[in-house]
């Protein structure tokens, strides 16, 4: 990220963000106006830690295979026929291997269908184990705040451990003349950010154009995450455009974006520095329009890149039902205890080796011990009865034991006595599979930051 | 209550009299993230000055430790608060209830100034 202006002066580059996840699809008619303003790049961020650890553990994407498809074709077909880079981070949601594969095999599949043929870069997200625990070792690991301990046993029961990459393996790529870009796990921004960054443009204004575009038309009023947007970057500012008539930019549609999802919205880190928004003004220019300046790159001394990990932690089953009687409804804490005891003692079940819950909707099912309202007022409770057990074997027994016991347990003042329990489906247990949690979310300190592998291919 | 409190609560202001919005959301798997950004200016500057919302106001109303509130931030550009604090559980780890964190911003509609 040294390249720096020199003081000549740079034309606009505009970059077409499609849409705020790849997949979440985009109107055509918004794209093509996009195009016709003749973008230098058209890119999209296709990930987020957001859907949970279960994505990355698996190893599947969170989005639609049809609808990336569709997103992709459009994207790269353009691209291709106009000369125009398609840079893609994050590949698959998730952006390691399994995930990235995943969207190169779309990718090639487009190419052949379409009879493209282009340069096609590849950069992989994962970081394998043994860098991380020499990492460790070498104390370049800091937890990210509230992050659990990282061990070498930690290390070694994680599964695709990724790391988001900054601009540099972009950079590497597009200078290599690769048409179309596929990443694994990015910072979001880098997507955007890297190109114009190459060219010279200021990379704090790069990085803050990335992180609005990353969302596409979130950041506009009224927002959508399945539009497009534009984005010009000039020498000292930015300029953001819609690209639907429905949809504008206004200085508080930007500037509250830059809240969304983030823990400090002066101060955002990335990979290698962060952009500091501490003199960052937001303008209305006119004709849903926003010209933002003053958004400041601060390089770290030393390159820290996020690492991102998940372990197996069991598997789950889970059983719907309802439940509508009075009586059972005013004692239900101490019923659901007094069932769990119960199923523990038949199944002769330790806490670490198998796990209940019940998610008591129309009593605390949604924000579980934040509830602020201690005594439900509903005349009906819905029942998420979840069992976690170290294999789908003892996760389905477990379950089945604690929803038996629930349906015919006799309570004190039961007059109902023909069961507890109204189920709305038969089968009434359904087997989850594996479930996952995160255990990697660390800070690490490299080297060289395009550390990352990379890959050519011609189609 | 008494006729005291009553009068003080009478002449308190809620929250969602001057808030534009009100939402909770995930900032990674570790943290809840809280927003609230006011319909004006004057508001907001009347929150910043008198330091309506602290890591302890946050703690009080989610009942949570005050060293589980990473940070509370006024945000000019957008004539907003953010509160930072810890997840009870991450997401998506056994016994979490809510993966994106979007439904946990209801205790700040018991806010008032």
């Amino acid at each position: 990220m040294s390249q720096k202006n020199t003081g000549r002066k740079l034309p606009p580059f505009k970059i077409l963000s499609t849409t705020a996840i790849l997949g979440y699809g985009f109107p055509e008619s918004s794209f093509r106006k996009g195009l016709s303003r003749k973008p230098d790049l058209i890119a999209a961020d296709a990930g987020s830690t957001d859907p949970g650890p279960y994505y990355l553990g698996a190893g599947k994407s969170f989005t639609n295979r049809s609808a990336v498809k569709r997103d992709l074709r459009l994207m790269i077909k353009a691209g291709v026929q106009n000369n125009i880079p398609v840079v893609i981070g994050t590949a698959g949601g998730s952006g390691a291997r399994p995930h990235l594969e995943w969207c190169l095999e779309i990718v090639r599949e487009i190419a052949r269908e379409e009879d493209l043929h282009f340069k096609l870069g590849i950069a992989y997200g994962d970081v394998d184990k043994e860098t991380v625990k020499k990492a460790l070792k070498e104390k370049r690991i800091k937890p990210l705040a509230f992050a659990p301990r990282l061990t070498p046993q930690v290390v070694e029961k994680s599964e695709n451990i990724v790391a988001q990459m900054g601009v540099e393996p972009f950079i590497k790529l597009l200078q290599e003349g690769c048409q179309v870009v596929v990443a694994g796990r990015s910072y979001d921004p880098a997507v955007f950010a890297a190109l114009p960054i190459s060219l010279g443009y200021d990379p704090g204004l790069a990085l803050h154009l990335g992180k609005i575009l990353e969302c596409a038309a979130i950041a506009a009023t009224p927002g959508s995450g399945s539009d497009c947007a534009l984005g010009i970057l000039e020498d000292d500012s930015f300029i953001l455009e819609a690209l639907s008539p429905e949809r504008k930019f206004t200085p508080q549609s930007a500037a509250a974006h830059t809240l969304y999802e983030k823990s400090d919205p002066y101060e955002l880190p990335g990979p290698g520095g962060l952009i500091n928004l501490r003199e960052c003004s937001f303008e209305d220019i006119g004709r849903g329009r926003v010209r933002v300046r003053g958004s400041r790159f601060v390089p770290a001394e030393k390159y820290w890149v996020k690492l991102e990990g998940v372990r197996l932690t069991g598997y789950r089953s889970v059983s719907l039902a309802g439940v509508r009687d009075p009586i059972m409804i005013s004692k239900i804490d101490s019923i659901l205890q007094a069932v769990e005891d119960r199923a523990r003692d038949i199944m002769k079940i330790k806490p670490e080796e198998g796990r209940i819950f019940f998610h008591v909707y129309g009593k605390n099912g949604v924000m579980g011990e934040l509830e602020p309202v201690k005594k439900t007022a509903s005349h009906e409770l819905g029942l998420v009865i979840e069992a976690i057990g170290r294999s789908q074997e003892e996760a389905d027994a477990l379950l089945a034991v604690t929803r038996s016991a629930l349906l015919h347990y006799g309570y004190e003042g039961r007059i109902a006595t023909a069961g507890n329990l109204a189920f709305p489906f038969s089968p009434s247990d359904v087997a989850m599979g594996k479930v996952y949690e995160f255990s990697i979310y660390h800070l690490m300190q490299v080297e060289d930051p395009a550390f990352f592998r990379t890959e050519t291919e011609e189609l | 209550m008494t006729a005291k409190t009553r009068i003080t609560r009478k002449n308190k202001k809620n929250i969602l009299r001057v808030a534009r919005v009100i939402r909770s959301k995930n900032s990674g798997p570790f943290e809840l993230t809280l927003d609230i950004m006011f319909r004006d200016r004057r508001h907001f500057d009347l929150f910043r000055e008198k330091k309506i919302i602290t890591a302890r106001k946050i703690a009080r109303l989610y009942r949570i430790p005050e060293s589980d509130v990473l940070k509370v931030v006024y945000f000019e550009p957008s004539q907003a608060i953010k509160i930072t604090m810890k997840r009870k559980i991450p997401s998506g780890a056994p016994g979490d209830t809510d993966i994106y964190g979007a439904q946990q911003h209801v205790p700040l509609f018991d806010l008032s100034f």
